[in-house]
């Protein structure tokens, strides 16, 4: 059986600051085209049903599990996915607190934590538990990340 | 076949289908939808078969056999099948002499538990890749637990020589056991071999991960304990059934560690325990975290806060009465020491402690919610073959820095940094002067038997101390050749080799990491690398017919505690606080320590509180996906303690012992206690969900 090849669609997306444009099938999904054609493999695949968060990247500055779009709404979008953060104050939180141990629901939670920085940036206790409960991480206890992620939203003197 | 201890699985279903969610066939394609469309287009036609769903089903006289032929089964490791029957295994531990011990007993109780399969869930689904090279040379990538073990597998299945077969680990995501077995493997050289030793990518989604993969095993136990009218144990019968699923994988095992230890940490000198790995129509099983010690804690812990009741004793004061100890023996009549057996009084002490620290009452009604404390003791050998083993290479560069080599997998307990912790301190040199590549390669890194049992810092600790050692021996004999001294003059130290007696006086590290050249050119000696191995000593297999044997170097104890808040308006509950003291022998990274133990904890109370696969009436798995199979999330975590009792455990490197399993071990035990003391009915099954509570309550058949 020889199928026809597929029909693929140009898209054109800011990826961590950088103009990409790629040619996608019509049901590609972000977190793919993200991790095998951009070579983008931060974002991590835990379900693709949008019940672990681990694929969480940010557009336009919000989080959105990448699992659950596909690539072609992406276009026009400003994404950010781990490997655009460098040194952010979440990144170092979680390494002070020892906030993961697999890491392979980090990346979720970081960018989960940045997002609602920009959304809230004065974000209290409860608007952190509803919006992380949306991640789920199999290794650390969450008290880890609980102190990690209330460390950045400590207002410093 | 394929399968260890036991030869009883087919890569591919052969025949027949012995569970829901068996592999039966593979399609290779360029790229995944067209796999998935390929797929799709097969047709299986399925015949009926009787199943058995339950290891108490599958004992029945008329039940239906899941293997016909369990006597053709080629064996690795000690397995005792019983042809004819739906058993795999069987152990014995035959202890004193029960008529005495139930003699001596005024009070008993006699329970029954169950706790059914679930999930070991890791974040990252399993996945492979495996490529044939024209010359015969086979490459695999997996994330594994296990790369020396996929190695043997692999050159053993398709006849290629073992030094053929490379296999690479990266970082894995998370494993809890799950990833010990061989699996995928077996099926990406099989698809890569039928495309002419292409590369071939293999990963589970999360769906298949859950139905088609190992899972976390069950059990169905019967026990029944005795003690004096003053609370002092006298003896003790368990049954227990572990429900490893259609094939045996490392089932056979744990249901062995489900005797060895069966007694948990208390003195008992009558034990008779029947403990069986049992077939049945459910996906097959394999280690978990904490190997079949959750499983057997739930059961002899449950019994003991029964039994502490019916003596009237505070159950914290009942456990800690019968402490095991020192010159007390284990149910493998292996004699116990301060070395072997970490302290539990000591831990029993601590919780308590922590208990008094907050002067409100351990049960306690505010109108509809009631708060209510559990508590249970842990203990745990390894299970490890008599012959598990590590090496390790320490090499150093020529600017007195070092590369260490060794083939403990990092799934995200530490252990790579805690291994490089080890060796820094012995060298005693700043550890960011020692690398470690982050993955695993099997044509490079000495030989490590796997990373399981919470065994990677005794095993492969051990072979680095020698390598470090081995390579302070070169170090010193290169130096006091230049120093005209003796080696035993010579003491190594921040980067210098140095005379003890007058330490001004030496040589930096680098001047002799790769040989020392005297100023006329002339070079001694050569690049210093350090080799170290180490295989477990002095253990032996079970006798079978009193279990009698040394299943493991020593065991590490703890006892802990659940606080919940539970709602008797609602049947929902809180999990407020918990605990866990430990004897860790010595901690090594205190940080990563409390983390594998609350990280532990909190997998265990996910797993006793909502985690368990629900089955329909032919054995087909209904929740495969998170959104149905319930895990703990952010918000639900209690208050975490946790604290640490150092007994040195005297083979192991810095006296330390096992943790990585052990704050789960006794999480289901001490949530059932907190929870039937609030709700004044014996929780006897997980998970310990609303509804399961309400029906044991409301409906208890
Ligand atoms: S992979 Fe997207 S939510 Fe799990
Ligand atoms: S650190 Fe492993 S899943 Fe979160």
């Amino acid at each position: 059986m020889t199928l026809p090849p597929p029909a693929m669609y140009p898209v054109a997306c800011e990826v961590n600051g950088e103009k990409r444009l790629v040619r996608v099938r019509a049901a590609d999904i972000l977190l793919s085209t993200l991790r095998d054609q951009l070579g983008l493999t931060g974002s991590k695949p835990g379900c693709e049903n949008g019940d672990c968060g681990a694929c969480t990247i940010l557009v336009d500055g919000l989080p959105v599990k990448s699992c659950l779009m596909l690539t072609v709404e992406a276009e026009g979008k400003q994404l950010t996915t781990i490997e655009g953060l460098k040194n952010s104050p979440v990144q170092h939180a979680f390494v002070r607190y020892q906030a993961f141990q697999c890491g392979y629901c980090t990346p979720g939670f970081i960018m989960n934590c940045e997002g609602l920085r920009n959304a809230h940036p004065h974000a209290d206790e409860e608007t952190i538990r509803v919006w992380l409960e949306s991640n789920i991480c199999r290794c650390t206890s969450y008290e880890e990340i609980q102190h990690a992620v209330r460390d950045v939203f400590t207002p410093k003197t | 076949m394929t399968g260890s201890p036991l030869e009883d699985r087919p890569p591919l279903a052969i025949e027949k289908v012995r569970y829901y969610g068996e592999p039966v066939a593979l399609v290779v394609a360029e790229e995944e939808y067209i796999a998935q469309m390929a797929a799709l287009r097969i047709k299986v036609e399925y015949e009926l078969l009787p199943a058995v769903l339950s290891p108490k089903e599958a004992l029945q006289s008329n039940a239906p056999l899941v293997h016909e032929h369990l006597d053709k089964y080629k064996r690795h490791e000690e397995v005792r099948p019983e042809p004819g029957t739906n058993i795999a295994n069987r152990v014995k531990i035959r202890k004193g002499n029960m008529e005495e011990g139930w003699n001596n007993s005024v009070h008993t109780v006699e329970i029954e538990v169950t706790l059914p399969q679930s999930d070991h869930a890791a974040m990252e689904m399993r996945c492979t890749t495996a490529q044939i090279m024209p010359g015969g040379k086979v490459i695999l990538h997996s994330a594994s637990q296990s790369p020396y073990v996929i190695q043997r597998a692999i050159s053993e299945s398709f006849q290629v020589p073992l030094h053929q077969v490379i296999v690479h680990t990266p970082l894995v995501g998370g494993s809890f056991g799950g990833k010990a077995a061989v699996q995928l493997e077996y099926l990406a050289y099989m698809a890569s071999h039928a495309v002419g030793g292409k590369a071939v990518k293999l990963v589970n989604s999360r769906e298949v991960d859950m139905i088609a993969s190992p899972v976390h095993i069950g059990l169905d136990a019967k026990i029944k304990l005795g003690c004096t009218r003053d609370g002092k144990l006298t003896a003790a019968e368990f049954v227990h059934l572990f429900d490893g699923g259609a094939y045996s994988d490392r089932g056979v095992v744990m249901s062995r560690a489900g005797a060895v230890d069966c007694t948990g940490p208390y003195r008992i000198d009558n034990v008779h325990c029947d403990s069986l790995c049992v077939y049945t129509n459910h996906p097959y099983s394999t280690s978990f975290r904490g190997f079949g010690h959750p499983e057997l804690t739930f059961a002899i812990e449950r019994a003991m806060d029964i039994l502490a009741k019916r003596v009237g004793m505070d159950p914290l004061e009942f456990r800690f009465a019968n402490a095991i100890g020192p010159g007390d023996t284990s149910p493998t009549q292996t004699l116990l020491d301060r070395s072997n057996l970490g302290n539990l009084p000591m831990c029993i002490a601590k919780l308590k402690a922590w208990l008094d620290t907050d002067d409100s009452p351990q049960y306690e009604t505010h109108g509809h919610l009631v708060k209510a404390t559990g508590v249970c003791c842990f203990w745990k050998n390894s299970n490890t073959p008599t012959d598990a083993g590590a090496g390790a290479v320490v090499a150093f560069n020529a600017d007195g820095t070092v590369n260490l080599l060794c083939g403990a997998v990092e799934i995200g307990q530490g252990t790579r940094t805690s291994l490089t912790q080890l060796l820094a301190e012995r060298l005693r040199m700043d550890e960011r002067m020692i690398h470690i590549a982050p993955e695993v390669r099997t044509e490079t890194d000495p030989f490590y038997w796997k990373t399981v049992a919470s065994r990677s810092t005794f095993l492969v600790g051990n072979a680095i101390l020698r390598a470090a050692d081995d390579a302070i021996a070169q170090l010193k004999g290169l130096a006091a050749v230049v120093l005209q001294c003796l080696p035993t003059d010579l003491d190594v130290g921040g980067g210098r080799v140095f005379l003890k007696d007058a330490p001004a006086t030496g040589l930096a590290i680098e001047q002799l990491a790769h040989g020392y050249t005297f100023p006329n050119g002339t070079t001694i000696g050569s690049q210093v690398i350090g080799r170290g191995s180490y295989t477990m000593q002095n253990l032996t297999l079970m006798d079978p017919e009193t279990g009698k044997g040394k299943l493991g170097p020593e065991w590490t104890v703890g006892a802990q505690a659940v606080e919940v808040e539970w709602n008797t308006k609602e049947f929902t509950y809180k999990i407020i606080r918990a605990a866990t003291i430990v004897d860790a022998g010595k901690v090594i990274n205190p940080l990563f320590a409390r983390g594998q133990i609350t990280g532990a904890m909190s997998m265990g109370l996910s797993f006793s509180s909502r985690e368990a696969f629900f089955f329909d009436e032919k054995g087909a798995v209904r929740n495969n996906q998170i959104r149905t199979y319930k895990l703990i999330r952010f918000g639900e975590q209690p208050e975490y303690f946790v604290d640490f009792v150092e007994t040195p455990h005297m083979e192991a490197p810095y006296g330390l012992r096992g943790i990585g399993e052990h704050g789960l071990i006794g999480m289901p035990a001490a949530l059932a206690n907190s929870l039937t003391a609030a709700t004044g009915v014996e929780l006897n099954r997980l998970p310990l969900t609303p509804e399961t509570i309400w029906r044991t309550i409301h409906d208890p058949v």
